[in-house]
Order: structure tokens, then sequence, then C-alpha cells
């Protein structure tokens, strides 16, 4: 009984057959469409998408939601840019603390990371249910970023720091560099790692996780750690590419992230789903995007549409789950 | 007399199968007017999968029901109360934050000229079943503020207001106070007189005396026995429902038990509405190498909350000791367990024993998979190496361990939860009604197990409702009743008669 039998995902066979027939579809429909240039513009869209949607794949699969990554997103980016531009006042000590790229790099990271723990300290500890502990995040966390920049955008960054957004490495974007880096750490960390295991284990069934002796709630805290880090992450990239820290920025990104995992086919209910399958589902909202702009339809029309696509993908889920359950 | 005119309900040769078991097999049944058919049989032989086909819960695979002579097929249960059918289940369906009185009329409210619910009316007419019941609650109170034997007292007002033909009670008594039960045995017999036929799942013998007519007796999925309650004794109806001599049941390996592993000092659980009711009072309880111990009781005599305060699931509310190996061991919370050599094998596996989602293979190796990492990762050759022989051991039926362990069998299921700990090496097994669930061959194939488990030197402490497996798997027996530890028989000295008789409340035994 040493043998495993692997499944062919259907779903994610799925997605890749819609990602096809979109590509396919519009490399008919627009002669600008199937271009190298345009083929990396779409990847160096999506970087940014993603790195929020691998945590929110992360989150989901735990059986969570989180609400606030876009709004991590932008606090990371203001504080990151606001260090690097006039470093940090330490009022009582009557000094500046000055910071180097590589400084307001970490303290991006950290700061979204210190979110996402708030996040989960929230959710464990005062048994919060995530939707609400993360709304309140997004609030809070929306509020800190005007605090820090005064509503105004924070800029003049310098090329160092904007190579992170607009830099390029053996000819590939360094935000394509990023997200494929990621992709590849969490496709590990999710499928061959204990950690990886107990996610899943824990969104399948967090009863039966608890009496297995999983550590429950450190696994979850963990999860919304790596979210809000991600988003931390996300938020430089955002910030780089723009030379500037916008206010506003990450504005509704947790929707679009939600979608993508969503598309990618990892349940909202928990412990079914894939990073790659996230992938899949960020590269055809990707795509959409992309085509339809190339198509001139209406930036109106195209939310419309991708509505629909959204609702589509999960009908077409629950279908497959139903014909499984009931064979 | 009995005519078939007299039939108000009739089923026919119904058969009924879920995913690995055939939960009902040919089982024919009839109740008529006027009279109290009662439906006795042990846990797991089809009692109630019959009651959900017959209320519309289910449909069955093959079959037919007849109501007052006409065919029929019910597609939900709003549909068989239309047609007369009414069920008040065991386990609670009321909505806890509604009133009593919204509770009743759910779904048959009545309203206004103007469409909105008619209270001045609706609470009226619900103080008139409350009376009826001897209820003394206001109607507007909500559900959530009942004592769980007032709740269920509200379940049967439900049933009460309605105008159907067949009553379905489902252990209508389990959490009732004797006073309740006089009240609810003067309304069956109002319902009798009017004619209602009432079908009532019982375990209590003594209560068939005072309200039966007619007993079926199920096992294993089949009807095994039909008569009048005048022409069957209560022994005949025990060895129908045990379906052989209670010395021929399954015989387990007596073991010496020497070395004590396990020992819990005075335990204690609170609980209850109020957080001060003691759901288990000073329970004390051993388990050496070798030995399987049981602890049996009725619903709600603490048995599971016992296991599951020694496996520090209620850690905030639970006072007591726990020594393993003689030395004493602070259990916070499950993971503290599993260090110390415990693992719980939970009675509703698929809620609390298994991740659904997932395969066999990952389901068994959950409970150690740092045998299966290396280098930080999972090595899926490794982890297969690592739970296959205890799944073989156990002899998992899977067509791969790659299959998701929802289309297992319930047995294999079980199985594959024993494969999981034991590949964890625990030192004393808590197995929470282990056979629930559990077609007959399944059954009698995990009590081999656990006896073999013993024999390897592992301590057992299982928990059990069903008084046969008791006396087939355990070396000592504990009986617990409201609570407390009652009784403690070594295996020799225990009797059926000399258990319940421990196990059931003062109230009850005399009727015995």
């Amino acid at each position: 009984m040493t043998e495993i039998r692997h499944r062919i995902n259907l779903r994610q066979f799925q997605s890749l057959i819609a990602l096809a027939v979109m590509v396919l579809a519009l490399s008919l429909l627009s002669d600008r469409f199937l271009t190298v240039d345009n083929g990396w513009n779409i990847l160096r869209q999506i970087s940014v998408n993603l790195c929020l949607s691998v945590g929110m794949t992360l989150v989901i699969l735990s059986g969570g939601i989180d609400l606030s990554v876009g709004a991590i997103l932008g606090l990371a980016g203001a504080i990151a840019a606001g260090l690097l531009k006039n470093g940090l006042v330490l009022a009582t000590f009557g000094a500046r603390l000055e910071f180097t790229v590589t400084g307001a790099i970490v303290a991006g990271i950290v700061v979204g990371a210190a979110a996402g723990s708030f996040n989960g300290f929230a959710i464990t500890r005062f048994q919060l249910p995530p939707f609400v502990a993360t709304l309140g995040m997004l609030s809070i966390a929306r509020g800190l970023t005007m605090l820090w920049t005064g509503g105004f955008p924070i800029t003049g960054l310098g090329d160092r720091f904007g190579f992170l957004g607009t830099g390029a490495f053996l000819s590939m974007p360094m935000p394509v560099w990023i997200m494929l880096a990621l992709v590849a750490v969490f496709v590990v960390v999710t499928k061959r790692t204990r950690f990886g295991r107990h996610i899943y284990a824990v969104g399948g069934n967090e009863r039966a996780a608890l009496l297995t002796g999983l550590r429950v709630n450190r696994i979850k805290i963990a999860v919304y750690t790596l979210a809000g880090a991600l988003a931390g992450v996300a938020g430089l990239i955002v910030t780089a590419r723009l030379d500037s820290a916008q206010p506003n920025a990450g504005l509704g990104y947790e929707l679009d992230s939600i979608a993508a995992v969503v598309i990618g086919g990892t349940s909202l209910s928990g412990g079914r789903g894939s990073v790659m399958g996230t992938v899949l589902g960020c590269l055809i909202i990707g795509v959409l995007n992309n085509g339809l702009f190339l198509l001139n339809v209406s930036p109106f029309w195209q939310q419309v549409i991708k509505g629909g696509v959204i609702l589509l993908a999960v009908a077409i889920d629950k279908m497959n789950v139903r014909s499984r359950d009931s064979a | 007399m009995m005519g078939s005119s007299d039939i108000v309900l009739e089923a026919t040769a119904i058969t009924k199968s879920f995913p690995g078991v055939r939960a009902l097999d040919g089982v024919s049944l009839r109740v008529r007017r006027g009279r109290l058919l009662a439906l006795l049989g042990e846990n797991g032989a089809g009692k109630s999968t019959l009651m959900n086909i017959l209320s519309g819960v289910f449909a069955p695979d093959t079959g037919t029901i007849r109501l007052s002579g006409q065919a029929v097929e019910f597609t939900s249960t709003r549909a068989a109360l239309e047609a007369g059918i009414g069920i008040v289940f065991q386990e609670l369906n009321l909505i806890p934050h509604l009133s009593v009185a919204e509770n009743i009329f759910l779904g048959r409210e009545p309203r206004t000229r103007t469409g909105l619910i008619d209270y001045p009316r609706l609470n009226a007419d619900a103080a008139v079943i409350l009376k009826r019941l001897d209820l003394q609650v206001p109607p507007q109170t909500l559900v959530a503020d009942l004592r769980v034997g007032q709740q269920q007292l509200v379940e049967i007002a439900r049933a009460v207001s309605l105008d159907v033909k067949v009553l379905i009670l489902d252990e209508p008594t389990s959490s009732l106070s004797a006073h309740e039960v006089e009240v609810l045995f003067g309304v069956i017999g109002e319902f009798k007189r009017r004619g209602v036929a009432i079908i009532y799942i019982t375990h209590k013998f003594e209560e068939l005396g005072r309200v039966g007519d007619d007993v079926t007796v199920m096992r294993d999925g089949r009807v095994v026995g039909e008569g009048t309650l005048a022409e069957l004794t209560r022994d005949a109806i025990v060895r129908l429902m045990a379906g052989r001599e209670q010395g021929e049941a399954y015989q387990k390996h007596v073991a010496s038990p020497t070395d004590e592993i396990l020992r819990v000092e005075n335990m204690s659980v609170r609980g209850g509405l109020t957080g001060r009711k003691m759901l288990v009072d000073g329970v004390s309880v051993r388990v050496c190498r070798g030995e399987v111990v049981a602890i049996f009781g009725l619903v709600g005599a603490g048995r599971t909350e016992l296991l599951e305060a020694i496996y520090g699931l209620h850690s905030s509310r639970t006072s007591g000791l726990v020594f393993m190996n003689g030395r004493q061991v602070s259990i916070l919370a499950p993971v503290d367990a599993i260090e110390a050599g415990l693992a719980l094998a939970p009675e509703d596996r698929k809620r609390e024993g298994l991740i659904l989602e997932m395969s066999v293979l990952e389901n068994a190796s959950l409970a150690s998979l740092p045998a299966a990492v290396k280098r930080g990762l999972i090595r899926p050759r490794r982890e297969a190496a690592h739970v296959s022989p205890y799944l073989d051991r156990f002899r998992v039926k899977t067509p791969s361990l790659g299959q998701k362990i929802r289309n297992l069998s319930g047995g294999n299921q079980q199985k594959v939860i024993l494969a999981k700990w034991l590949a964890a090496q625990p030192k004393v097994l808590l197995l929470d009604e282990p056979t629930r669930g559990i077609d007959v061959n399944a059954k009698r194939e995990i009590y081999a197990f656990i006896d073999e488990l013993a024999r390897s030197g592992l301590g057992v402490l299982v928990v059990s409702s069903e008084l046969l497996e008791v006396l087939a798997i355990a070396d000592t027996i504990v009986v617990m009743c409201e609570g407390r530890r009652t009784a403690e028989f070594a295996r020799r000295d225990a009797t059926a008669e000399k258990i319940l008789t421990a196990a059931l409340p003062d109230r009850a035994a005399v009727a015995l």
C-alpha cells in the first residue's frame, strides 16, 4: 500500500483551459495582444495582486479571510517611503534616524507583518471572526497611513529604491522576479512542509486539527502574519514603481485578491485549493483586464465582466464538488 | 378489531444505503390508529434512519410508504408534515433566539390583515398549548433561556399544535424530569384517544409498560421481531435486540493488569447554561498497561465530558489531577495530552476526527508528520512508508492512499483514525463510542483491534453507551450516572442488570 495515486486536479485543468481560450480569443481579436512586450506588461501588472493573493490563499486555506491586505499595502508603502525620505524623528532624543534603502524595505515588510500578526492575535486570543478583525485592521491601517502622510503623497524616493518597481535583472522586470520567487517559495511551503499541511488541516476541520494536537492558534497567527508581510512586499513594489507613496494606494485591492484566489479554485470555506490555482486566477484576471483594455472596452463594462467571471468560476466549482460528492 | 383499515402508516421493504453502510435492509413497519408502537434497538440498528425516511428527511433507495392506504413520496419534512406525519427529533431543532411561541408556530405564524405576524394571537395560541403540557413559562420567553428539558417540551409542543395522523417521538424523555415525563405521557394518552398513531423510539423499557401497545425490534438495519407488548417479555426483547445470548458476544483475551499507566483523580467539569452544573463530579479512574477500561453511562452521564477533560479540552472549567506512569502531568490543551502519551478518537468522526478534504495518507500521517520530514520538507515516500504499516495492520480498505477519506466507509474511517494514533505511538488510547455508525462486521473487527492493542501493552479507556459492547471488550467497567461515578465492576462480576441499575438515576431504577 505504498503507492500514491496522483489525482488530476480538475479545477486547475479547467482554469488552464479557460486561460488558454481567453489568450487564443484575444490574439485573434487584437494584434497588439500576443506580443513579448504585452506579455511582460501583463506579468508586471499582476505582480502586485499576486503578492497579495499568495498571502490571501494561505489565509483562505486556513478557513479565514483577510480584508485588510489592501490597507496594509498602503501603510507599508507609505512608511517605507517616509523613512527613506525623512528618516525617523525621535523627538524625545532630539535626533533623527536615517534609513538606507535596505532599512526602509525591511521596515515596510516588518510593518506589514506586525499588522498581520495583530489580525492573528485578535482572531485567536479574542475569538473575533476574521471578517470583523481584518475589517477593523483595514480601517486602522488606512487611518494610520493618513496620519503618517498627512494625506499627501511622499515622492522623490530615488533610483535605488525605484529599481524594485521599474528595474530589470537579466531583462526580466524586478516585480516579476519577486513574484516568481514568492510563488516558488509558497508552492513548496504549502505542498511540502508541515506548516503547509497544518494550514490545510486547520482550514479543513479545525476541531479535528485541534484534537490531533496541532497548535491551531499559532498556525493562524503565522498565516495572518505572512499575509501582512506579503502585503508589505506588495506595498514596496507599488511605491517603487510610482516613485511615490500614495495615501490611497491599495484601495480595494483586497477584493481583487479574493477574486483571484476564488477563481483559482480555492474554497472560501477553507481546506481546499492551492497557490498554483491562485497563480492561474491572477493570470485570468490580468489577461482579462489587459485584453478588455486593448479592445477599448469601457472600464465600467470591464468591472461588470470581471464580476461575471467570478460568479461563473465559483458556480462551475460548486457543480464539480456536487457531482463528485454524489458519485 | 385490528383489521387493515386500522393501519394509518405502512412502510414496506424500505432499503437505504449510505457510502459503505447499508443502514436499512428491507424494513417493513405498520402503525395503527390510536396505538403506540415502540421501536426498539441498539444504537446503529437503523431506527433513526427509518424515522428520517418516514418524515421526509431522506428518500428511501427502494420500498414504499402508504399513508391511510395511499402511496406517498415525501420530498421534504414539510411535505410529510402537510400529509400528517409529525416528528420530534432527538436533537433539538429549535431556534434559540426566537421566543417559545415563535418556535412553536414557526413557518405557520398567524398573520394580521396587513401581512404582519399577529403577535397577540400567536402568544395566546401558544399559551393554550403550553398549559396542556404544564410548561410554566411565558410564551414570549426566548428558547435559549430554557432548560434542556423545557426545550424538549417546546419541541413536543410544536408537534402537539399540529393536526397529525402520525406522531414520531425519538427518545423524547432523554432529558425530561419525572414530572415532565408524566405530563408527556398524559399528552400521549390524549393523542391516542383522538386516534393518532404514535411511533415511539426509546431505550427505556420501564416507559413502555405505561404507554406502549405494540413493539417492533430492529437490529443491524432489519426488523427482527414484532408483536404486542403483552406477548413479548422484557427478556425476549433484550434477546432480540442483542441478537445473541449475552455470553456468546465477542470473546476477548483476559488481561491481568498490573502496572498503572494512567490515573485520573477527582476529575470535575463544570458547565451547563449557568456554568455551575457539575457535568463530571469528582470522578477517579485508573488504567493499567494492557487493560481495557470501559466507562458506561446513559445520555447525560458525563462520559464524553470526562474523556475530553482528561484530554485537556475544557481546561478552564476542569479540576482534578492526571498522572502518567505515576508522575503528575499538566494537561491544558490536547497538545499537552498527546505529549504525555494520550490519544483521543472522538465520537463524531466526521466533525471531530477527520479532515474530510484530505486523503487517507494525509489524515493518517497528521499526528506524526515529523517522521515524514527530512531537511524541512515532507517526503511523500517517507510519509507513505511511515503510515502504511499501521494502515495495513488495521486492514484499511481503500483504493489508494491518495483517496479522499470522505469516500471511505465509517468502519474504514475509524481504522484510519486508529492508524493515525498508532503511528504517533501513544501509551493510552481514549476511544469515545468507537463503533458508532459502524456496521456489525466492522464492529467486531474493531473490538478485535482494541483487544490486540491492549495486549501489545497500551492502556485503553473506552466510553460507550452500548451495554453489550462494554461487556464484550472491557476488563474493568466503570459506570457513571449524572456526572458521578456510581459503580465499578471487574469483568467477571459484571452483568447487564448490575450495570444498568448503576447507570439509571434513582427515579427510574425503581421501575426496572
